[in-house]
């Protein structure tokens, strides 16, 4: 018999399958996406996918690991997906490749692959594509128009011409250019397309709690992050309330909801200590706050997680908890 | 000018004030590596290295006069230690690395010179002249240093074998290669 | 049934608990095996010395090891018979090595020694726990601690609370529960023996609340025998069970790693510890059998009365074990081992023995990359950072494993249980002990060796400085010698002598001083001296006439020494003290490349 010690019995649990949950805990977000905005996301997320699949199958092969056994453990369908979804729905395919890619084979397996990566790996692809693509990756669908899915998907296959004007910029972008325009507004904040962005929102918070639920993440990073965005967010529109936008929308507008739940959650890249947890996410939300309303960046979630993954040793190590029977001593 | 010089000259005696005052506040008694490279060294004091024991080929090595692969009883993995502290290369071990042994007198055959008694460097030895001697085995190191003297070849070495006491949990990591 | 305030510990899981198997039949008693080896080292602390040898007969019951030290406890024979063997044997260790075992083979009779039963509040304390030593007893949790040992309340704390655990949180094992269905009087009454030592304030009897039947048969004797111990149903949760975990639920303290219990007026027994105390000194049984939970892939799971030194196959058998076992786990699967050696012994740790098999224990799955998902220190009862320490671990960074408090870890699986990338955790934190322990004691025993070797260096450089000194005084004796004689030649000349013998000290005031300081000495010296053949004699005054005759032999043999010592210095080229330094530099076979 093979030589194995305590304990012989496990819990029915893999990687694959926290994995699995994951992406379970996302298509509400995506249906509400495809529904209210148009298919156009599902277009992307097969583009990601197959093509996260393919650099994974590669980079595997390439640095000699078992193919079968790291291919199905998912972690690259969810960075994929998460790259799809932050990524503009009529984003070309091709940027989405580059996106993938990079986040694979760059920030994911050049670092020792699964478990080894210090940045979030959907964030490098979407950092490096708003610096390389800033106007590819600024155009989302117009406000209130609900382009037909075969518009959709000319664009992505790049089958039609784009046209600036049936694009348009996120409702964060147009919130900041009326707000520096001085035109102030008194009424209902803009929100773009109706009210989809904060439906989409509500169901991104709702497969949040469903992983919270599972036990696969933890309350602390998304209590934290809308704990600290929300309060920055309210402090300032109290002070200001024409020039700020007001809490709620920020918390249920841009990638809010999306970052506390699903990208700030990652545990590789992030804090895992409990008090560790909320300090990383306090700061993910504070910074992304303030990209996204001082900033030049349409959202803040993809640099604020970045800027505080540099940070993750540090909040670890400082922030390890008292172990049993030590804590008052 | 004068300004531009002056403060220069400000500049380097308060700098060489502070120097001064370090070199005389921090000063390092003793050789402090000579002791940290002594702590790797296994102290078998058997004078494989070429050194009359561990003290003297720490300080060797401290000066640079000695490699830091000399030293069988430490094994490769001394060898790894010495080149983490010192900051050098690691290099293969010049020598044969042995288990760990101890030295066992057939009690049959010792006349009870003492020879060995003088010869052994951590007087794991008793015994008295034209006595039978015998190892302590709990203090004997397995430096070989009694085997040259005995006149009548009654001392070999054994491998310390292992007990339910010194036995070690072994390294679970099974190494995720793909099977060709 | 008690109702009071409980407290919670962090973490745990709840595997299955598979206990319902092994509680359908009442306890039984295991037939009398062909061989019995009993280990002499059963617990913490010193190794027992044997008593016997081979060939001697032996009875049931009878010492065969004593206690060595106080911190360790005596072994008994299992049942009458004649001692085969008394050396190395198959441990029951996951090595899969040899233990000092003396195997007994049965004559059959099962015969016993004289048992007395003692009224042990008659003796004092101090005597209660020699007895409880030398009867063996030691905790039977599986920790094996001497129990004696633990029977001593801290002197600057009060007892507070006696925590009994009874809880076994262990997935498969029954056998306490079983002990507690059947025979809770005498677990009553032993565990009244340890409140009489150590006079806590109160008695806390904890049990899992998935063992109704055991809590009412204990809440029903400690009523029957009038004492107030309160039997206290505790949340089914693994580790529950662990002593510093059922303290923590039952009085909210929480032990660190480097306390003892009493230190913070508390201390846990296991139920059948409190058993094998009752039966020690009510009816003067020493530890001689326990029992153990036969389960797993067998055909009729069962608890059973098992003579400490029953061959583990053998006792397997009793239970049918299907086609498919290959292999026995000792203790249960969450914090037990596979039995390298099928024939090993049952010794007094041994609770539970699991028949294995791929279909009831399926291989695991590959080791996958650490995800830091940080399940594991959701789960860790002493709420470590496994993935840190797994981290440090796998390096081999052991300094880092201890920064990160890995000797705190209980090894009690639960990391390994949840983690999702099947990582074997808790066997890193064995190697990374265990190669920090060997390091200890490699580091202890250099540093031995360095003591002396210096010693040693500094004794040879005293020595040669000795043999120089006495040569230059030889050497100015003999100058002196011959000054003389030249003086007493001149002299007889008819020179001047006053003259002569004036020169050399006006020669230089300081040779006098030295002289006169070399003078001093020497009378200090013959003062001490006189000292000491003042004050030797008294211990050798007033001897019998037989004893002066010894002290004369010694002196006749040391005289026969010195004489050996003087022939051999006469031959100086046979002195090792010359030829053994020179030996290894000079040899050249001295291994160098």
């Amino acid at each position: 018999m093979e030589f194995s010690t305590s304990p012989y019995l496990l819990k029915d649990t893999s990687v694959r399958r926290v994995m699995t949950q994951v992406l379970l805990a996302l298509v509400p977000g995506i249906v509400a996406y495809a529904l209210l905005i148009g298919p156009g996301i599902l277009a992307q997320i097969a583009i990601a996918t197959l093509t996260a699949l393919a650099a994974e199958a590669a980079m595997l092969r390439l640095r000699d690991k078992p193919l079968a056994l790291f291919l199905g453990d998912g972690s690259a369908v969810v960075t994929a997906w998460l790259v799809a979804i932050t990524f503009p729905p009529v984003a070309p395919w091709w940027l989405t490749v580059v996106g993938v890619l990079f986040a694979i084979v760059v920030a994911k397996h050049l670092y020792g692959g699964l478990g080894q990566n210090p940045f979030n790996p959907a964030m490098i692809a979407f950092a490096v594509c708003i610096v390389s693509f800033p106007a590819l990756m600024s155009q989302w669908p117009g406000p209130g128009s609900h382009l037909a899915p075969a518009q959709q998907l000319d664009w992505i296959f790049g089958l039609a011409p784009r046209l600036d004007g049936m694009t348009s910029a996120t409702p964060l972008d147009a919130l900041k250019t009326a707000l520096r325009a001085d035109e102030g507004h008194s009424g209902p904040l803009p929100f773009l397309a109706g009210n989809a962005q904060a439906v989409i929102a509500l169901c991104y918070l709702a497969g949040g709690l469903f992983l919270v639920w599972r036990k696969i993440i933890t309350w602390h990073i998304p209590t934290a992050f809308l704990g600290a965005m929300g309060l920055l967010a309210g402090l300032l529109w109290l002070w200001q309330p024409a020039g700020f936008a007001n809490p709620v929308f920020h918390l249920l507008g841009g990638g809010a909801m999306l970052g506390a739940f699903f990208i700030a959650t990652d545990p590789v890249s992030g804090a895992t200590t409990p008090r560790g947890k909320l300090i990383f996410a306090a700061g993910v939300g504070l910074l992304a706050y303030i990209i996204r309303v001082f900033g030049g960046y349409p959202d803040g979630i993809a640099f604020a997680v970045l800027i505080m993954n540099i940070c993750v040793p540090l909040i670890d190590m400082y922030t390890q908890p008292k172990v049993f029977g030590m804590k008052d001593q | 000018m004068l300004i531009a010089i002056a403060i220069m000259a400000l500049g380097a005696v308060v700098l060489g004030a502070a120097l001064g005052f370090a070199s005389v506040k921090f000063k390092v008694d003793g050789d402090p590596l000579v002791d940290k490279i002594e702590a790797i060294l296994p102290q078998t004091q058997c004078g494989q290295c070429g050194y009359p024991g561990c003290k003297p080929y720490a300080e060797a090595i401290a000066k640079g006069e000695a490699d830091i692969n000399l030293c069988p009883p430490g094994g490769a993995e001394g060898v790894g230690k010495l080149a983490d502290l010192l900051g050098r290369e690691a290099k293969p071990l010049d020598g044969v690395e042995k288990p760990p042994q101890v030295a066992l007198i057939d009690e049959n055959t010792c006349i009870g010179c003492t020879l060995c008694i003088q010869a052994c460097p951590v007087d794991a030895i008793v015994g008295a002249a034209k006595q039978m001697h015998t190892i302590v085995e709990s203090l004997c190191t397995g430096c070989e240093l009694c085997l040259p003297p005995c006149p009548v070849e009654c001392i070999t070495m054994e491998p310390i074998q292992e007990t339910v006491d010194t036995w070690k949990w072994k390294y679970p990591v099974v190494e995720l290669k793909r099977v060709a | 049934m008690g109702l009071m305030q409980l407290f919670k510990f962090k973490g745990g899981v709840k595997p299955a608990t598979n206990k319902a198997q092994s509680v359908t039949l009442p306890i039984a008693k295991a037939p009398l095996p062909s061989v019995v080896a009993v280990p002499l080292h059963q617990s913490i602390g010193g190794t027992p010395r044997p008593l016997v040898q081979v060939g001697d007969k032996v009875l049931k019951g009878q010492m065969i090891g004593e206690a060595d030290g106080w911190i360790s406890a005596a072994v008994h024979a299992p049942t009458s018979g004649t001692v085969r063997e008394v050396g190395m044997y198959a441990a029951a260790h996951p090595s899969g090595l040899l233990t000092d075992c003396v195997v007994i083979e049965p004559d059959g009779e099962d015969r016993w020694i004289e048992r007395q039963s003692v009224d042990y509040k008659t003796l004092t304390p101090e005597q209660v726990r020699e007895l409880l030593r030398d009867m063996g007893v030691v905790g039977l949790g599986g920790a094996v601690f001497p129990s004696h040992a633990k029977t001593q309340a801290s002197r600057s704390v009060p007892m507070e609370e006696l925590v009994i655990n009874g809880a076994e949180c262990e997935p498969y094992i029954t056998c306490d529960d079983l002990l507690m269905r059947e025979r809770a009087a005498e677990v009553v009454k032993g565990i009244a023996i340890f409140r009489d030592l150590l006079q806590p304030k109160k008695v806390l009897i904890g049990i899992e609340d998935n063992k109704p039947e055991a809590a009412a048969a204990m809440a029903q004797a400690v009523q029957a025998a009038g004492e107030d111990f309160q039997v206290v149903s505790v949340p089914t949760l693994y580790p529950a069970g662990g002593a510093k975990q059922l303290i923590r639920v039952l009085t909210g303290k929480e032990v660190p790693a480097n306390k003892r219990s009493t230190d913070m007026g508390v201390q846990c027994f296991n139920v059948a510890t409190a058993y094998t105390a009752w039966r020690a000194l009510g009816h003067g049984e020493p530890v001689i059998s326990r029992l153990v939970t036969l389960t797993g892939n067998v055909a009729e799971p069962r608890n059973y009365e098992v003579l400490i030194g029953t061959p583990m196959d053998e006792l397997l058998a009793i239970a049918g074990p299907k086609a498919d076992t290959d292999g026995i786990i000792m203790g249960g699967p969450m914090m037990g081992f596979l039995v390298p050696e099928a024939k090993a012994p049952v010794v007094k740790a041994t609770n539970c023995l699991i028949a294995h098999s791929p279909a009831l224990f399926p291989p695991k799955a590959p080791e996958m990359p650490c995800i830091r998902c940080g399940s594991c220190a959701q789960v860790c009862p002493h709420e470590l950072q496994p993935f840190e320490m797994y981290w440090f671990a796998r390096a081999k960074n052991f300094g880092k494993t201890q920064e990160y408090n890995i000797f705190d870890c209980i090894e009690c699986g639960c990391c390994s249980f949840v983690c999702p990338s099947r990582i074997p955790l808790v066997q890193y934190f064995r190697f990374a002990k265990s190669e920090i322990w060997a390091r200890e004691r490699d580091k202890k025993a250099a540093d031995g060796a360095k003591t002396r070797f210096e010693f040693k260096q500094l004794r040879d450089e005293r020595e040669k400085q000795e043999k120089a000194e006495k040569l230059a005084k030889a050497a100015a004796a003999q100058a002196a010698k011959k000054a003389a004689e030249a003086a007493a030649a001149a002299a007889a000349e008819g020179g001047a002598p006053a003259e002569a013998a004036a020169a050399p000290a006006a020669q230089s005031p300081e040779e006098a001083a030295a002289a006169a300081k070399k003078a001093a000495i020497a009378a200090a010296m013959e003062r001490a001296k006189a000292q000491r053949a003042q004050a030797q004699p008294q211990n050798t005054d007033d001897l019998a006439p037989a004893q002066q005759q010894e002290v004369a032999d010694i002196e006749a043999r040391r005289a026969r020494l010195r004489d050996i010592a003087k022939t051999e210095l006469a031959h100086p080229e046979a002195h090792p003290a010359e030829a053994a330094p020179a030996a290894p530099a000079d040899d050249g076979q001295t291994p160098k490349n």
